[in-house]
């Protein structure tokens, strides 16, 4: 047995190879022993044994094993070099194709090795993260990273390309690589405690992984196959993961819960029940007490309808909002505000019209200490709809204005669109000549002056459409 | 209202962009920084973090802002939704691209948008992002742009120009499907959008084959989206519209989106468990379709038009044509072996480097790692050839359970249906 001391290199092996092979050294007769970095004679890269006389020309190897052998160096297991001697050895004595035999046990524990090794260099340029930091009157991007596999020198390369106008470090317990913006050098492993601990952006970085993650589809085993946990720690954002996790169902719930086919329990939900043959007065009391669906127990009150009756003309809204729902009467709040400027605009006195909406209940939802308003669901609407054609049979219009989509569906079914339908006379179940209109808080919320002021002047021009109807309609 | 500051943007414009599955980084050109600005791109994607929904974070994606004038009932950000508002400035995203790809965080930025105004206003916006970054921050990271079928071919054209890839996302596989949830939008119009930037892909590869420094024209060519379980659409549908895609458009992906329930969702779409488990089963039948030499019509059948779930689509094509059955891996063509279950192309590869020179054994499938209990029943080596008995006994083990993930058990059919 021959032990072989080399530095433990690509460079150093294939110097100690090629001598190996050159005196016909077999592989069960080799103890490949590393020199450590401790021992002085060698450097990083250093390399001081001599090669002069050592022919090696008479074998040839392929080129993709190389490839291969330079990857394997990388792999931390002692036993790579011993099995590359093999390969080395076996190439040159009468196996050239030994390399295709994938099942071979060699060839095979090589190239486990270097996928090993590649999955590495690949997460490192992953899973690296810079934090910012002021270096000598600079910025200087530092970096934490515990590679598996000796692959610093090997990736340090890709950093400076992709960051080359950036000063970096990139600090691991083996080596660390470093970019000063002209010159990339390597420097020995340093503890965990050199690198810096936080930076401002890692907030924001947070705020965007948790927000990108669906909780509806939770798959912790695709995540954790392809970031294996033994990373998160040098990862900022995995703190968070399990908050998301813990979180999840009832984000998922809640989701649920928030959109209109919510999951309910079936006796909470029935139709309003309007006292038969009540007069309007009658009515609204009986109004005041409806439980017909679960909407009561977080408002204020019930907004009931408001004016003139028989009237031509009814204006019909979505639901009350926070102002109307403290105040019991339907648009007195910002919405209610443009509706009546609109309705100056286009001749119309508010007391001409009766103005009632589909839904009689405020639905909200707690954000911050504000009630913010949520669209109501067809089971709301269909819950209240009883006291709406209660309304409608004392009421008679001749012409109902729709605002919105919630009133637009009331009157026309799903298929409505606003944005398409409106500015349109149609018959419907409410009356014989429905026109579908913007919301007056559609404009509120419109994203931009021009959108806004486009969509007032068709709202007014909608109204003035519904005043001519009316007249029009008043000798038939 | 008070303003939201940016985390708050982030929060909300990310949120927004989930539903987005693409996330891809790869196949572009070669590039980095060494002749000045940042970032770099080798051909090969990186995933810089993964989510605990499985999905890689290559990307910066979010929308520039979630106001939109379309009312698509699958979409959260449709104008008659209830979510929170927010807009990001373009400079913004610049800001917040550049900050996270010093960091390593990303491979870089996928941009889409609400239409707010118009088409076109909007498709301005979302490429002075592509712009500012490309050219007064010498960005070379990639770049992923959601186009808009109506923007004009000259918004389209600058698109095509800072982008590595450009989008749209036809949605929904019929045109049925898309009057029904979108009705503004128009598969007629996406396909004609479609076609002009294919035109262009192409014109842009020929200049840049005569000369290296023609500009690229989104280099890592154009992808869509399908969203399924949101239309009893078929995945005979899905997979006819992909492959037709793949095929007239030289698409170079398309993803499927199980349909998930979405905060606010619109009272005319099903509340049921995303389908994992059928996305999963189209993305395999994609493969088939891209890499395997399958053809649609092989997949499905018309008595059966979606994938089985309890199997996966090769397995259920070797299933229906046990006359191919057992296929010697020491004989057999390539187009056979990859039809075998169990045999990816990568195994199916060595398998025909190794043969030249030994016959294989069953200890050298172990060694291949190929699933043996899914693929022992089709295949015959030197020392195994499956007996019909074993072959049946095996493929009874071969059945998981059938229910997929159960999110939502407990709401009955009757919520679906929307009856009281």
């Amino acid at each position: 047995m021959e032990q072989i001391t080399f530095a433990p290199t690509f460079a150093g092996w294939q110097r100690a190879a090629r001598r190996a092979l050159a005196r016909g050294i077999a592989p069960e007769a080799v103890a490949w022993e590393e020199l450590g970095d401790d021992q002085p004679s060698l450097g990083i890269f250093g390399e001081e044994a001599d090669d002069s006389g050592v022919d090696v020309s008479a074998f040839r190897v392929p080129r993709s094993f190389v490839a291969l052998a330079e990857s394997v160096a990388c792999h931390r297991d002692p036993r790579r070099w011993g099995l590359l001697y093999r390969a080395l050895w076996r190439l040159t004595h009468g196996e050239p194709r030994l390399l295709d035999l994938a099942v071979d046990p060699d060839v095979h524990a090589l190239e486990a090795m270097e996928k090993a090794v590649r999955r590495e260099v690949h997460k490192m340029r992953a899973f690296v993260r810079f934090r910012a930091v002021a270096h000598e009157g600079a910025e200087w991007h530092v970096a934490w990273f515990e590679p598996e596999h000796h692959i610093v020198e090997r990736n340090a390369p890709f950093f400076r390309d992709r960051f080359a106008g950036m000063r970096w470090s990139i600090l691991t317990p083996d080596r660390c690589a470093h970019w000063d913006g002209e010159h990339l050098s390597i420097t020995a492993g340093v503890p965990r405690s050199e690198a810096p601990s936080a930076d401002a952006v890692e907030g924001l970085w947070r705020t965007y992984y948790g927000n990108i993650f669906n909780p509806a589809r939770v798959k912790t085993r695709a995540m954790r196959k392809e970031m294996p946990k033994r990373y998160w720690k040098n990862l900022p954002e995995t703190a968070i993961i399990p908050a998301l996790l813990a979180r999840a169902p009832v984000r998922v719930e809640r989701m649920i819960a928030a959109s209109d086919a919510q999951v309910v329990r079936p006796e909470e939900w029935e139709l309003a029940r309007p006292p038969a043959g009540a007069d309007w007065d009658a009515l609204r009391d009986a109004a005041h007490s409806c439980r017909a669906c679960p909407l009561w127990h977080d408002a204020t009150q019930t907004v009931f309808g408001e004016g003139p009756r028989p009237a031509g003309l009814m204006l019909l809204g979505e639901q009350p909002g926070d102002q109307e729902d403290r105040a019991g009467h339907a648009f007195v709040g910002p919405a209610g505000k443009l509706l009546d400027a609109a309705l100056a605009e286009a001749g119309i006195e508010r007391g001409g019209a009766y103005l009632t909406n589909v839904v009689k209940h405020f639905k909200w939802e707690p954000r911050g200490k504000r009630r913010m308003h949520r669209t109501p669901g067809e089971r709301e609407a269909r819950a209240c709809r009883p006291w709406l054609e209660a309304e409608l049979r004392i009421v008679q219009p001749r012409v109902v204005v729709c605002l919105g989509a919630t009133a637009a569906t009331a009157a026309f079914g799903p298929g409505v669109r606003v944005a398409r339908d409106r500015g349109e006379f149609r018959p419907s179940p409410l009356a014989p000549h429905t026109l579908v209109t913007w919301h007056p808080s559609a404009l509120l919320r419109a994203p931009d002056p021009d959108t806004q002021a486009r969509q007032r002047a068709e709202f007014v021009a909608d109204l003035r459409a519904a005043l001519r109807r009316r007249e029009e309609t008043r000798a038939a | 209202m008070s303003k939201p500051d940016l985390a708050a943007k982030l929060e909300i414009l990310a949120d927004a962009a989930k539903y987005d599955a693409s996330c891809a980084s790869s196949g572009t050109t070669k590039r980095d920084a060494r002749s000045g600005g940042i970032g770099s791109t080798t051909g090969a994607g990186i995933c810089h973090s993964y989510t605990p929904d499985g999905r890689c974070v290559s990307l910066l994606k979010v929308l520039l802002t979630n106001y939109c004038v379309y009312d698509c009932l699958y979409c959260i950000n449709r104008a008659s939704s209830g979510v929170r508002r927010a807009r990001f400035t373009p400079e913004e995203v610049v800001q917040l691209t550049l900050d996270f790809y010093r960091r390593n965080y990303i491979e870089g930025l996928f941009l889409s948008s609400g239409i707010i105004r118009s088409p076109d206003y909007t498709m301005e916006q979302v490429v002075r992002v592509a712009r500012t970054l490309r050219v007064e921050h010498q960005f070379r990271g990639y770049i992923h742009l959601k186009t808009i079928p109506e923007a004009s071919p000259e918004l389209i054209e600058q698109a095509g120009r800072w982008a590595d890839r450009i989008s749209i996302n036809v949605e929904l596989p019929t045109p049925a499907d898309l009057a029904q949830l979108a009705p503004e939008k128009n598969l007629a119009r996406i396909d004609q959008s479609m076609q002009v930037i294919q035109a262009r892909i192409a014109q842009g590869k020929a200049e840049r084959a005569e000369s290296p420094r023609a500009p690229a024209f989104a280099p890592a060519g154009q992808s869509t989206q399908m969203i399924v379980g949101a239309t009893p659409s078929p995945d005979a549908d899905v997979l006819a519209r992909a492959d037709q895609l793949y095929r007239q458009r030289k698409l170079k992906r398309v993803y499927y989106s199980a349909f998930s329930p979405i905060p606010d969702a619109s009272r005319h779409l099903p509340l049921l468990a995303p389908p994992l488990v059928r996305e999963h089963r189209l993305y395999q039948a994609d493969w088939l379709l891209r890499f395997y030499g399958f053809s649609v019509g092989e997949l499905t059948t018309p008595a059966a038009p979606d994938l089985r779930l309890d199997v996966d689509p090769k397995m259920a094509w070797a299933l229906r044509h046990r006359e191919h059955f057992p296929v010697d891996l020491n004989l057999a063509p390539r187009e056979l072996l990859l039809r075998v279950p169990g045999l990816g192309v990568r195994n199916v590869d060595r398998i025909l480097r190794v043969r030249r020179w030994h016959r294989l054994r069953l200890d050298d499938l172990l060694r291949l790692r190929v699933p043996m209990k899914k693929a022992l029943p089709f295949v015959a080596v030197a020392d195994h050839t499956p007996h019909r008995l074993e072959a049946a006994g095996a493929l009874r083990l071969l059945a998981p359970p059938a229910d997929q993930l159960d999110l939502f058990a407990p709401a009955p059919a009757s919520v679906r249906s929307g009856e009281l």
